[in-house]
């Protein structure tokens, strides 16, 4: 069963469970290059592997941007 | 408070009507002291506006000098600066914009050793360095001394930007934990940087300082405003409450 969640603000769902990792490589986004916030809490970048997607889950993928 | 003259009753007129302002507001800008760290595509449009807009004293923090692949962004600087300070660059425009401004020149990187000295004595810091060990650095120093600040930056056609008081809404390292490895994030320097980009930003933290000293108004606390000019899209994305080593050994957590 699909899981729909908000990435980024906008709905987005996922055809199966799965963790954040591999949400990070479905969309090719370097799992180091971006921070990830759910439901308003960061998360530690190891933890990317073992967090499970859930239903209604609100997530942020924020870019490292360096430049000034 | 000081009472305006009749040059400065008329060169601040327009920001005097802005009922939000008004002669009081004016007299606070005129009194208010902010730092500005990097004097580059960020810097250069939050220092014009600051400049235009009366606040009293200026310090910039940049100890580069102009190149020519600045030029495309940077407009405080012009083709005939290239190879002088960018503080030097600076204050020459920014004295001829209004000579009642004092501007306050600090001709070197912004480091560990001198950072707390630098923030020391302004109100408001605003952050438009070029590198992410700067910006955690410039963050730091600001969780520790105290010092409200704005954060920004700048990639391609993409922006970001934050305000910090500290203990109030997250800090940039609350967000973004540490300096990322080199080869996982891209630079100004791999993809570019478009020039409105910038100005955009460093607009909005000229904004931001503006309000943190008239006092008035909402600041981007607990907030990152992301800013996509190739969609022409803003996002605020809503941030946690102080999480970090920093702002727990500033005793910012309770």
């Amino acid at each position: 069963m699909a899981i729909h969640i908000t990435l980024n603000g906008k709905p987005h769902a996922v055809e199966r469970r799965m963790d954040i990792l591999s949400l990070l490589e479905t969309l090719k986004v370097g799992p180091a290059s971006v921070v990830v916030e759910r439901n308003r809490n960061i998360l530690h970048r190891d933890m990317f592997g073992s967090i499970v997607l859930k239903d209604g889950d609100e997530l942020e993928l924020i870019r490292f941007v360096g430049g000034g | 408070m000081k009472n305006l003259t009749a040059t400065q009753k008329i060169r601040y007129s327009r920001n005097i009507l802005v009922p939000e302002i008004g002669m009081t507001g004016q007299q606070k800008l005129l009194k208010g002291r902010v730092l500005v760290v990097g004097a580059g595509g960020l810097g250069s449009p939050a220092l014009l506006y600051l400049v235009c807009a009366g606040v009293g004293t200026i310090g910039i923090v940049d100890g580069d000098r102009v190149e020519l692949s600045n030029l495309q962004r940077q407009i405080l600087h012009t083709s005939e600066d290239l190879d002088d300070l960018k503080t030097h660059s600076a204050q020459d425009k920014l004295h001829r914009l209004n000579p009642d401004v004092s501007i306050e020149l600090y001709n070197k990187p912004f480091t560990a050793k001198n950072g707390r000295k630098l923030v020391s004595g302004y109100d408001f810091v605003i952050e438009a360095t070029d590198n992410f060990k700067a910006k955690f650095l410039v963050n730091d120093i600001c969780i520790q001394s105290k010092v409200p600040f704005c954060h920004a930056g700048i990639l391609g056609m993409f922006g970001q930007v934050m305000t910090i008081v500290p203990g109030q809404g997250a800090c940039y390292r609350c967000v973004f934990g540490n300096i990322p490895e080199p080869d996982q994030v891209s630079s100004t320097d791999q993809v570019g940087v478009l020039g409105v980009v910038a100005g955009t930003l460093g607009t909005i933290q000229a904004a931001e300082a503006v309000k943190f000293l008239i006092g008035r108004g909402k600041l981007l606390l607990g907030r990152l405003l992301t800013f996509d000019a190739l969609n022409l899209i803003f996002r605020e994305i809503e941030l946690p409450s102080p999480c970090c080593e920093v702002c727990r050994a500033a005793k910012l957590i309770q």
